[in-house]
């Protein structure tokens, strides 16, 4: 079983959405949520199912749900797998498992989380896990979007496809409008051989565990549901194991809000640290910007510098030698003047 | 498909307008279906395959190839190169666009799409990574639509609104990088609850991480892309200013382009590392995976580092239209194919003819708008009036 994986997963889901931005995630934390004290929960003893599907048609009586189309007493339907869907809160569908001879018979309908991957997703709360166990919804804010469908690890939610503007998101309500009464579920009430059984979810624990001490050649020793995905208010007993039945054994213990509170604990250092290194990084480039115009004025000054002195130099240089050619000119004029004189005064002197 | 519409009225006919008028027309058939028959009657999503190609493909690769406006206006005004800013309005305008229809694109998707502001409004479900994507992206929308503002103020003549809008310049980058960043990566994180539906390969922690990282590369080829689009069909509508700083804007972007393939080439190995997946390489999703990553993110991130070194603009061209495409892949991998990968066949998606066709309609009424202000607002050029005003 990959359960040990999963856990794994989900701790480095934590650690690595956190430290890769560089914040501590609140994944995990060491808190963790076992459900309402008290709160109500539902026992399925798939050993004790029989198949007889009553508690669908009692579902589909107290929720008034649409009529099937075929009727509840024929049983040929289980022979198909089916799934919940808008017009069925719960199904029961039939398993052939090697080790048994005989069919085996699961039921299907919402798990009512402790912590549900449903109430987690939608961004307008529309699902609520009440004190008595019960996960309900509430179409009257229901976007339809469907991210709760998506989310919901079990594949409960349905939804109405064909209505074209006021589409609602179904599922299984745990009875909520009855049980807030004292009533049993429907599901619970038409069980005609205790394969349901309605309670305190501490209780339902202790009476699951009992049954596997009593009868352990009958059972597997889990109780699905005790902790998978943090734990539901719906829990089974089976026989076989549990993937033969229909149910994934690789969800894993950790609760759908622990997988995405990692990336959620980023978002206040985003929005606190992104616009400091953002005005930063902008200041940077704005200073070299600066500095790199500055560089541009001294150096065209530099140049400009640079060509004036070079024409001071190369004037002064010119006057200079104009200066040494004026100075050479007369000195050479002087010389022979000189000359003259003293060749003038040799010729007299001969 | 030279636009010849706007500089003579001769005819409706030109074969643009007969294919958009084509596709719009088909476009509100299915509209009426859809909100008279229910998403039933259009599409084929079920109670296990809740979302679709809309939200695969309007929504996520939507937003994603939207990303050049956020890339493009940090770059220029943010990390100072000021050399590109020319890409600048051409990449806010599709932005704004895409991120127009995204939101459009919902309305067909969300069962009450009147009740799209209702999260902000009535009851805030924060604890909801989509929340979280729905705020920002409603909130970018509306700093793309204020950076965007000059061109129409400035088409329109009101120069005291567009001074005005100008100085918000600053501000509204830095705001809509924050935005991107968030939301970008929050679709990623969108899939972070469920590791029991999503292919291991492609599920990982660094989910956010990884939708952020390639949003950049996605945003970088679009600009790379979409101005060569633009040069084909819109060369009469740019200026000298565009014109010469285009090949200095491809050949930045897709050397910058290069460098984030690599660095997504290199986390996406860590991911694998890290969850000890190495074992899945070898069954068919693994192959993919390999075709993903190999084929659209190492091979496009050699190709654009080569077509740099050799200044082959044509390269980089082509490379930009593969990292789009891998774009694309990498977000119908993580919303539909690998995602219900456990499913048996018979219970898997795929998307009605109608569906696609709805994408199309949308993809086509961007590129009517976006063809609109082209020939209309200064997004190719600077306006005579405004010029270094920036
Ligand atoms: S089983 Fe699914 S629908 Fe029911 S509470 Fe859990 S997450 Fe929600
Ligand atoms: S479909 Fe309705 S209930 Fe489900 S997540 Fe969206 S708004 Fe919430
Ligand atoms: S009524 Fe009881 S025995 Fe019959 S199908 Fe339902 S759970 Fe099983």
């Amino acid at each position: 079983m990959s359960i040990s994986r999963r856990k794994f997963l989900g701790w480095i889901g934590a650690a690595g959405a956190g430290s890769a931005i560089g914040s501590t995630a609140l994944a995990g934390g060491n808190k963790h949520f076992t459900g309402y004290p008290g709160s109500y929960a539902v026992l399925h003893d798939t050993v004790l199912c029989v198949g007889c599907r009553l508690c669908e048609a009692s579902c589909n009586k107290v929720n008034e749900l649409p009529a099937p189309d075929k009727p509840f007493t024929d049983l040929e339907v289980l022979n198909k797998k089916r799934r919940t869907t808008a017009k069925t809160y719960t199904v029961v569908n039939k398993y052939e498992s090697a080790g048994k001879k005989g069919p085996l018979f699961r039921k299907i309908q919402c798990n009512h989380c402790l912590e549900p991957a449903c109430a987690s997703a939608c961004f307008v709360r529309a699902f609520s896990k009440t004190a008595v166990g019960a996960v309900t919804y509430d179409s009257t804010v229901c976007v339809g979007c469907r991210y709760c469908m998506v989310a919901c690890p079990f594949e409960i939610p349905a939804y109405e496809y064909d209505e074209p503007l006021t589409p609602r998101v179904m599922k299984c309500t745990m009875c909520y409008p009855r049980i807030t009464k004292g009533q049993l579920p429907g599901c619970v009430e038409a069980c005609p051989k205790e394969a349901l059984t309605y309670g305190k979810r501490e209780d339902l624990l202790k009476i699951a565990r009992a049954r596997i001490r009593k009868y352990p050649d009958r059972y597997v020793d889990h109780v699905y549901g005790e902790s998978e995905m943090g734990g539901t208010s719906w829990l089974y007993l089976s026989g076989v194991p549990f993937s033969e039945i229909g149910m994934r054994e690789d969800l894993g213990i950790t609760p759908a809000p622990d997988l995405t509170s990692g990336a959620l604990a980023v978002v206040p250092m985003v929005v606190g640290l992104w616009p400091v290194l953002l005005t930063g990084i902008y200041a940077i480039s704005k200073r070299k910007e600066k500095i790199a115009e500055q560089e541009l004025n001294e150096a065209v000054k530099h140049a400009a510098n640079e060509v004036k002195e070079k024409a001071e130099a190369k004037l002064a240089e010119a006057l200079a030698k104009a200066h040494t050619e004026k100075d050479a000119a007369v000195e050479k004029a002087v010389k022979k003047a000189l000359e003259e004189a003293a060749k003038s005064q040799a010729k007299e002197d001969s | 498909m030279s636009d010849k519409a706007t500089t003579a009225d001769k005819t409706l006919f030109t074969p643009f307008n007969v294919v958009a008028g084509f596709i719009i027309i088909i476009g509100t058939v299915i509209t009426i279906l859809r909100f008279t028959g229910g998403l039933a009657a259009v599409t084929n999503l079920s109670d296990n395959n809740p979302w679709g190609l809309w939200i695969g493909f309007d929504l996520l690769v939507g937003v994603a190839l939207a990303a050049g406006g956020f890339v493009t206006s940090a770059a220029v005004y943010l990390f100072g190169m000021k050399k590109y800013h020319s890409a600048v309005r051409p990449a806010v305008l599709t932005g704004f666009l895409g991120y127009a229809l995204v939101v459009f694109a919902l309305h067909y998707d969300v069962g009450r799409p009147w009740r799209l502001p209702y999260p902000f409004i009535m009851q805030s479900g924060t604890t909801s990574l989509l929340f979280e994507v729905g705020a920002c992206v409603a909130l970018y929308l509306t700093v793309l639509f204020l950076e965007f503002m000059p061109a129409p103020l400035e088409w329109l003549g009101l120069k005291r609104i567009r001074e005005l809008a100008v100085k918000l310049t600053l501000v509204l980058t830095i705001f809509g990088v924050v935005l991107s960043t968030l939301h970008q990566s929050s679709l990623g994180a969108l899939f972070l609850i469920v590791p029991s539906k999503l292919h291991p390969l492609w599920y990982s922690p660094y989910l956010p991480v990884y939708f952020f990282i390639s949003s950049i590369i996605a945003g970088l080829s679009m600009v790379i892309f979409e101005s060569t689009l633009s040069h084909h069909y819109f060369v009469d509508k740019m200026d000298g200013t565009h014109l010469s700083e285009n090949e200095g804007v491809t050949l930045g972007f897709a050397k910058a382009a290069s460098f984030v393939l690599a660095g997504y080439f290199i986390i996406k190995i860590i991911g694998i590392s890290f969850a000890d997946n190495w074992y899945l390489l070898g069954t068919s999703y693994g192959i993919w995976f390999l075709v993903e990553i190999l084929g659209f993110v190492a091979l496009p991130s050699f190709l654009y580092a080569v077509g740099v070194r050799d200044k082959n603009l044509k390269l980089i061209k082509w490379t930009s239209l593969l990292a789009v495409l891998g774009i694309i892949l990498n977000r119908l991998n993580v919303s539909l194919i690998a995602f219900n990968w456990h499913l048996p066949s018979s219970e898997r998606y795929f998307p009605h003819w109608m569906e696609i066709a709805i994408s199309v309609f949308i993809v086509t009424i961007g590129i009517v708008v976006f063809r609109f202000i082209v020939t209309r607002m200064p997004i190719f050029y600077e306006h005579p009036e405004y010029k270094d005003n920036h």
